[in-house]
């Protein structure tokens, strides 16, 4: 992949004296390119089975699984997610309801499938079902509620844990997310404290990585940012990462998602 | 048993677009795993397409071919509502076929 960056990067070099062609252009001709065919939907089709099939200790599907708007609603639940749960007294994110949903319904051990390393077993179909859910919020605006005192304690946290400076490079999401105009290598970055505006951010994910041929939750990409960040891992769906959740997703109000998207 | 394929096909004139999203590793042989030991190859060698059950296309794949590889092609002469099923067979001997309706 690496080299395929440079290949882009000498083209855009050759042609920039006549056409002015920028590396965002390149990069995002590349993933228009890749856009059709996403194996993304290989993923939504598989997370569909999953919430259809009868599974677990109490062979039930996840059907009856409440995201935010009703028993087995799930247009249009991603785009309010994070979001208050009266069952569970919680701030819950896409993955860690669907962990409740797999132990309250199925019988699934929900501690044991968050400890799991990700992309395998339980946490390959947590993926796909995370792919479908949002497909099925293809094109809507994002709209995260904000009514619960609970809700809004959420992005408090999160604005604090986003702005919080830590680990050997003194780094803070906030370092590379919280401008405009910030790149890495030659990715650019979106200014994560505002709207950053229709599929980039919070809008894009979950989203198949091309680099590595794996499907990316939310859960997943925070825990990979952690990792740029050379901070401890989070717990997987663990508080920090779902007021993250809300502090992007409340940001992001309005953004239309695209999700499951394409990344480099 | 290999995840189902994800197939498009429509028409659009004389000439019918198929679009073919293959769920497969895709692994070359090259690469080591966390213990330093060689990943097995395991790829897509043989793909064919077949149209309302007459072959149209034939192709050999290598190791070269990426994850989930994602396969386009025209066929000439189909209408809406003709069978296109693709098969493909890997370097395990494994084998998928699916089919779809043109549209």
């Amino acid at each position: 992949m690496r080299r395929l960056v440079i290949t882009t990067a000498l083209a855009v070099a050759s042609t920039a004296g006549f056409a002015q062609k920028s590396t965002a252009d390149g990069i995002a001709e590349y993933r228009a390119m890749l856009a059709d065919g996403n194996p993304a939907e290989l993923f939504e089709a598989k997370g569909e089975d999953l919430w259809k099939k009868k599974r677990g200790p109490k062979n039930a599907s996840l059907e009856q699984c409440d995201l935010g708007k009703g028993p087995g609603v799930v247009k249009g639940a991603w785009v309010e997610l994070p979001r208050w749960f009266a069952d569970t007294k919680r701030v819950q994110d896409l993955e860690s309801r669907l962990l409740t949903c797999m132990e309250t319904l199925q019988g699934l051990n929900a501690a044991e499938i968050a400890k799991a390393p990700f992309g395998k077993g339980e946490q390959a179909n947590m993926e796909a079902l995370a792919a479908w859910i949002s497909a099925e919020s293809r094109g809507a605006k994002m709209n995260l509620p904000q009514g619960h005192a609970e809700e809004r304690r959420m992005y408090e946290l999160g604005k604090r844990a986003f702005f919080f400076r830590g680990g050997p490079m003194d780094f803070s999401c906030a370092s590379c997310h919280g401008e405009d105009g910030k790149r890495i290598r030659l990715q650019d970055l979106p200014n994560l404290t505002k709207n950053p505006g229709d599929g980039v951010g919070f809008a894009a994910w979950p989203a198949y990585r091309v680099s590595s041929g794996e499907m990316w939750s939310m859960q997943r990409r925070l825990n990979d940012c952690y990792r740029q960040q050379r901070f401890p891992y989070p717990g997987y769906a663990s508080d920090v990462t779902i007021s993250l959740g809300v502090y992007m997703g409340v940001n992001a109000k309005g953004a239309e998602s695209i999700a499951p998207a394409i990344k480099r | 048993m290999a995840d189902p394929m994800r197939i498009r096909a429509q028409a659009q004139g004389d000439k019918t677009t198929v679009r073919v999203l293959m769920s497969h590793e895709m692994e070359t042989g090259q690469r080591k795993d966390a213990a330093g030991k060689t990943i097995p190859a395991w790829f897509i060698q043989e793909v064919s397409a077949t149209h309302n059950g007459k072959p149209v296309m034939t192709a050999q794949w290598g190791p070269s071919v990426a994850k989930n590889p994602f396969l386009q092609f025209t066929i000439k002469g189909a209408k809406a509502g003709d069978k296109v099923a693709i098969s493909w067979k890997d370097n395990r001997g494994d084998t998928r076929t699916d089919e779809a309706t043109v549209s």
